[in-house]
């Protein structure tokens, strides 16, 4: 039992460096071009749609 | 591996988004609606009542970068409901991935044990320092230049963030310096301030947005960081247990 819960916790910690890197790389300019386009993209599309969540996540809007 | 990342961080991100949609719906749009009653008082024609009540465009065109009437927006009703809720869970999703990705570059993988810190700092990097210079903005407030606002934002969020990925790293002495400094430069340049000019929504209703708000976005982070890391954790767990399982 211990042994399996130091592995799980430390699971992530196993991942090589590369792995890491190129998920990251994803994952970030994945997140980021959400974030952008829900909470500062300029399109009026895209802001009016995301109005009030701009609005209730606290992003700068109008 | 990559696979495990984005599962755990669109299940977070849909259920915590979900979580926040409802909030918003019951908590937040009922302020932005009664504050769109209040935009443009001055020289605004309710000819059209299904698109008035949200074209603020025609409300305030020089508060804004497109001035085009006939633009589209969501209906008031379900239709903007849906956007909204679409978006808040679109919005979570990007920041899932973001700390998702901050997670694989910095080596502290999110787990349930520290999930509710991931997403402490989440709150603290992606909105209450942010709301520090940038109060939660009710539409009809006086605000200063957009793009200038924005970069502000993204640089204060980023500083912020990385004062919490540091100490998180290390707790030596000059970390402690280094993290506050980068925490409190944002503030010491100041964000653009807002024209000096009255606000056409009642200060009740801009400081009860402003505490929902922030109010919402914290259930938002902590729900986030501790679903991410709870995810994980059975994602960790099922991959030691396939292996166990074969022998079995």
């Amino acid at each position: 039992m211990n042994t399996a819960t130091t592995t799980v916790t430390n699971s992530g910690l196993s991942l090589s460096l590369s792995q890491r890197l190129i998920a990251g790389s994803l994952a970030l300019m994945l997140g980021l071009t959400l974030l952008v386009g829900t909470g500062f993209a300029g399109d009026f599309r895209l802001h009016n749609g995301a109005h009030d969540t701009r609005h209730a996540m606290g992003f700068p809007c109008h | 591996m990559i696979r495990n990342l984005f599962f755990a961080a669109l299940v977070a991100a849909f259920c915590a988004g979900l979580v926040a949609a409802t909030i918003q719906q019951f908590r937040v749009v009922p302020l932005i609606l009664h504050a769109e009653t209040f935009e443009g008082e001055a020289g605004h024609s309710h000819d059209d009542a299904a698109t008035a009540d949200h074209a603020h465009a025609e409300a305030t065109p020089a508060a804004h970068d497109h001035g085009d009437a006939a633009q589209w927006a969501p209906a008031d009703g379900l239709e903007r409901t849906a956007y909204t809720t679409l978006a808040t869970v679109l919005a979570a999703a990007g920041f899932a991935l973001v700390i998702g990705a901050v997670s694989m570059f910095a080596n502290i993988p999110i787990t349930f044990a520290n999930g509710f810190v991931w997403g402490l700092a989440g709150y603290l990097a992606f909105a209450l320092a942010p709301a520090f210079g940038l109060p939660p903005e009710l539409p009809g407030m006086p605000a200063g230049d957009l793009a200038a606002r924005q970069l502000w934002w993204g640089a204060t969020a980023l500083s912020t963030a990385g004062a919490c990925l540091l100490l998180a790293k290390t707790r030596a002495g000059w970390a402690f310096a280094v993290a506050a400094a980068l925490v409190l430069v944002p503030h010491i340049v100041g964000a653009p301030p807002a024209p000096e000019e009255a606000s056409a929504v009642p200060a009740h209703l801009a400081t009860e947005f402003a505490a929902v708000t922030l109010g919402s976005s914290m259930v938002f982070w902590l729900l986030l960081g501790t679903i991410f890391g709870k995810v994980n954790d059975v994602l960790a767990h099922r991959s030691l247990a396939q292996p166990a399982g074969a022998t079995a």
